[in-house]
């Protein structure tokens, strides 16, 4: 307590120090007026009472300063002091002080920025119970490393599986819900009873599904999300128990989810249901469309789990030949399925960002350090005064901490405003699937982040001219004009951070082109049509009203009927999955007329209209396409892909062969009419399968897509063809209305090689500046220290252009060592991030060559005003100068 | 301590704290020739060492100090003992004492020894 008063008042001392001093002053004075009276008094002379006094005291200065180190905290005061100098120094130099200042807020704005999408998505931890412990568990064919678990299949592993405490599926699944607005499709998920309670999730109000509500028998119930239960029920707390009606179905309410419950694996589900397995493919080993997530038992490991999946799996397989064939089983951590696609991309980008903040610090060190150099007198006749070593260090430290801290503070501003902007970038579709981003901002471990980053700027400036200060000799700092070996140690110094910066400017450079040029080669990978003029949109009738395959049938012919006739449109179809989405919705097919060993021969397929290759604008390489009238009541025909007749035909004719499912059921049997030439059905980034085309007027469905190719300006026509298709029935929800250009560009494949090529590109180019306005000072600073020894030269008789040669030679010396070290360095950069190229090697000659040639050509002209200020040296006015 | 200057720092406080005690509210002066003529003179010290020693008792909290008048009419700082103060020097004091009796014991000659 009193200790903590008195420094309290000797803080206070530190700011008051005008007061205080002026007190002791006056205290001092009465002392000694008191004394003198005394001694007067005693009988001594005026000036011996006055000198007696004075020595008795012990000097006035002394006690003065005595007096002071006690009324503050002297340490404290002298770093204010250097404070106080530094901000004069530095508005002495605005230049300066700004460009040092905007270069840490870049470095620490960009790293920050970085790093909170990284914090969001790999580093917080995920909405559950110790996530670490639960398993994304599914099937694999050999085609499909993730394929869908089938019902049958889940029973049997849950049932055998020593590992798992707890093993659980879901399955997304669109609802028709009825608004004010007409019939809405939302996204819902169906799970097993116990998929909340192998996540450790529990509801925030009502309750979790009983054990055994998710079979057939059990009364249909649902659990909400927390936004569905804000948006459509008001967040009322007597929401629990109210009936709901989903796709024409009763249910009831019996729970809402957490505010921060995610699960990204699948859409943003609004009503959460339980499985009922019922209809045709749930039953069916063979029909896979769920997604198992399981909890370890304490002390089984991931490889232990999968281990134990793959005997169960390679039972089934013994027991289900016919539908269990080269399935097999896989396991992932939940997090790895989650987070897994974006991790590569933000560890690049967080390496970008941390080069850029190191090549920003190495440039503002080497600012500080030109500036030591210029202020090697001022320091020689300080020390020279008594100043201490560590007192002049201090100075140093102290400018290094005001100008990081000036730019740190301004770099977290920054990253607030990066964040926002490049959250804003993100499209919907893909903001969907990473909802932890949500969280996103400056939390506990961000701020420590830049903290760190903070600390390690400081340490760098204030190190490096602190290092410079124990080279300074005294004598020689005071000689007026001397340019000894002070000059040549930082040239030294100096010319080494330049290499750093242009090494660090290479390798960002060789990152950003061969992202680029991957993102290149992604946009020409062909797709198989023509993508430009295409609107693409989802239908979704009623279940319970187009059940029928003759009213499906009949649903897509007056939609692409309707639609032909608005203006503007030049052709309508209709598909089952739109192209450039997934390689899935797949069928196993078997040749009539061949022989068959059991085999998976897993295809790609599609059901589409008469019209969908020429409104896409597909080449159809041979035979012919469907006609509309080729429904139910004819025989089966389909159109192939390339691939397929390239895999399963090679050297034969497709035409007129036939295929079947796996028994050549007679139903099943389908001729080829025609070969199309591959249409990409899955990401740009993925292989082409092979994939046959059936009418949709043979298996129509009330769920599909519709593609229109218009003439021009086909955004203006979205909402004219969502009108036009809930005219033929309100009910029908018409979902994703977008065009095929930006569907495309909006794909997960498209936007991550494109932001990653935007902000690696960003990056590269600051440091590119960054290195050439260090390489820039780094010479002019040589060039103004040589210029006697230049003028000496030309004196001598010496050419313009040797002295041109003279400056380039030192540019280009430095520059050489830079761009060498920067290529290996860059090769083993870009093989860490091999996963992000796409038709691109990480060796890639090209760009390899003109980063190079990029630096070697920007150093040139950065060291060419310099090269021209030495040629131009005035012999007489250099040697007179000094 | 014959006629050495050398003061150490507690026992001045002590003593700067038992001289105001005695004598009331007093400057810095009267305090330092206070102490001087107690200790017969024997003791010497530069005034100017008290100073940081009463500046350290007020951080403290055992004076408090105020400007007046003093009896030659100069303007001086009055140094006043706290309540808090009062309790210091009542404390020390016993401490004081204590450390003395223990030291004399060692230092006297005493008949067990013979």
């Amino acid at each position: 307590m009193k200790v903590l008063r008195t420094w309290l008042l000797r803080l206070r001392g530190v700011f008051a120090k005008d007061a205080l001093e002026s007190d002791i002053a006056q205290e001092i004075e009465s002392h000694l007026q008191m004394h003198i009276d005394d001694n007067l008094r005693a009988g001594m002379s005026p000036e011996e009472a006055k000198r007696v006094a004075v020595m008795k005291l012990g000097g006035i200065d002394a006690t003065k300063e005595a007096y002071r180190d006690r009324s503050t905290i002297p340490i404290l005061e002298s770093t204010i002091q250097d404070i106080r100098f530094t901000l004069r120094q530095l508005r002495k130099n605005p230049a300066f002080a700004i460009t040092a200042t905007l270069m840490v807020a870049l470095g620490i704005g960009a790293s920050v920025a970085i790093f909170a999408f990284v914090d969001a998505a790999l580093i917080k931890p995920l909405p559950y119970k110790d996530p670490s412990s639960i398993l994304f568990v599914t099937e694999t064919t050999p085609e499909i490393p993730r394929a869908a678990i089938s019902y049958p299949d889940y029973l049997d592993w849950k049932r055998l599986n020593k590992v798992f405490t707890s093993l659980d599926v879901y399955g997304q699944r669109g609802y028709l819900v009825s608004t004010q607005s007409g019939m809405e499709m939302v996204f819902g998920a169906r799970v097993s009873d116990g998929f909340f309670r192998t996540l450790g999730v529990n509801p925030v109000i009502g309750r979790d599904f009983y054990h055994g509500e998710d079979l057939p028998e059990a009364p249909n119930t649902v659990i909400l999300s927390y936004a569905s239960w804000q948006k459509r029920f008001g967040g009322r707390q007597e929401v629990v128990g109210q009936p709901l009606t989903l796709n024409e179905l009763p249910f009831v309410i019996i729970g809402v989810l957490p505010q921060n419950f995610h699960f990204a694996p699948m859409e943003a589900a609004e009503f959460w249901t339980t499985l009922h397995p019922g209809g045709g493919c749930d039953l069916r080993r063979s029909c896979h469309s769920l997604n198992g997530i399981a909890r370890l038992k304490e002390g089984v490991s991931a490889d232990g789990a999968l281990a134990d999946l793959i005997l169960i799996a390679k039972d089934l397989e013994r027991q289900y030949p016919d539908s269990n064939r080269n399935q097999g089983a896989t396991v992932a951590p939940l997090a790895e399925i989650i987070v897994g696609q974006v991790r590569p991309i933000l560890l690049v980008l967080l390496g970008g960002a941390g080069l850029l903040l190191l090549i920003a610090c190495v440039n503002v060190a080497s600012l500080l350090l030109v500036r030591s150099e210029t202020r090697r007198r001022e320091l020689a006749v300080r020390r020279a005064l008594g100043a201490t070593t560590s007192r002049l260090i201090r100075q140093f430290v102290t400018e290094g901490l005001v100008i990081v801290v000036g730019g740190s503070l301004a770099g977290l501003l920054a990253s607030h405003w990066a964040m926002q902007i490049l959250v804003s970038l993100i499209p919907t579709d893909m903001m969907g699937s990473m909802p932890y981003l949500e969280s996103l901002g400056f939390n506990a471990r961000v701020l420590i982040f830049a903290g760190l980053l903070a600390i390690f700027a400081a340490l760098l400036f204030s190190l490096t001219p602190t290092l410079r200060l124990w080279s300074l000799d005294l004598r020689e700092g005071m000689a007026e004009g001397s340019r000894g070996s002070a000059g040549q140690v930082w040239r030294r110094v100096g010319s080494k951070l330049v290499v750093l910066e242009l090494t660090t400017a290479m390798v960002l450079l060789v990152g950003a082109g061969l992202l680029g040029k991957s993102f290149y080669r992604l946009l020409r990978v062909g797709t198989g049509f023509e993508p430009e003029h295409l609107i693409t949109l989802r239908v979704t009738a009623p279940r319970g009203s187009y059940l029928k395959n003759e009213q499906s049938v009949a649903l897509g012919r007056q939609v692409v009927e309707r639609l032909k006739r608005l203006p503007g449109v030049t052709s309508v179809a209709l598909t089952s999955t739109l192209p450039v989405n997934f390689n899935g919705n797949t069928d196993w097919i078997r040749f009539v007329g061949r022989g068959y060993n059991g085999e998976h021969n897993e295809v790609n397929q599609r059901q589409v209209s008469s019209e969908y290759f020429s409104t896409l604008q597909a080449k159809l390489l041979r035979g012919r396409s469907f006609v509309d009238s080729e429904d139910g009541s004819k025989p089966r025909v389909v159109v192939i892909n390339q691939t397929l007749a390239k895999k399963y035909f090679s050297g034969e004719d497709p035409l007129g062969k036939q295929i079947g499912d796996t028994s050549l059921s007679p139903e099943s049997i389908k001729e080829i009419i025609g070969v199309v030439d591959d249409i990409r059905e899955g990401p740009l980034d993925s292989e082409i399968w092979p994939a046959y085309y059936g009418p949709f007027n043979q298996v129509p469905d009330y769920d599909f897509s519709v593609v229109v190719r218009t003439g021009q300006a086909e955004q203006s026509l979205i909402p004219t063809i969502g009108a036009a298709i809930r005219e033929i029935d309100s009910r029908i929800n018409v979902s994703n209305a977008t065009t095929m250009m930006d569907r495309v560009n909006n794909s997960p494949a498209v936007y991550l090689h494109r932001s990653s090529t935007w902000l690696v590109g960003g990056f590269a180019v600051v440091a590119l500046l960054l290195g050439i306005v260090g390489l820039y000072g780094v010479i002019a600073y040589s060039v103004s220290q040589r210029t006697r020894e230049i003028g000496v030269r030309i004196a001598l008789g010496a050419q313009r252009s040797t002295v041109y040669r003279l400056i380039f030679r030192e540019a280009g010396a430095l520059a050489l060592a830079g761009i060498v070290i920067g290529l290996g360095c860059s090769v083993v950069a870009a093989s860490l991030m091999r996963k992000l190229l796409f038709g691109t090697p990480p060796w890639d000659v090209t760009t390899l060559v003109s980063v190079a040639g990029v630096l070697g050509v920007s150093t040139l002209l950065a060291s060419y005003l310099p090269a021209r200020r030495a040629a131009s040296v005035d012999p007489i006015k250099a040697l007179r100068a000094e | 301590m014959g006629n050495k200057t050398e003061i150490w720092q507690g026992t001045l406080a002590l003593m700067i704290l038992k001289t105001i005690e005695t004598l009331g509210p007093l400057h810095g002066y009267g305090i330092a020739r206070r102490i001087e003529q107690t200790s017969g003179d024997q003791l010497s010290l530069n005034y100017g060492t008290l100073y940081p020693s009463l500046l350290k008792l007020e951080q403290e909290g055992s004076i408090v100090s105020e400007w007046g008048v003093s009896d030659n009419n100069r303007k001086a700082k009055f140094y006043k003992l706290t309540r808090a103060g009062r309790k210091q020097l009542a404390r020390e004091t016993r401490e004081w004492d204590q450390t003395t009796a223990i030291l004399a014991k060692f230092l006297t000659p005493t008949e067990d020894r013979t």
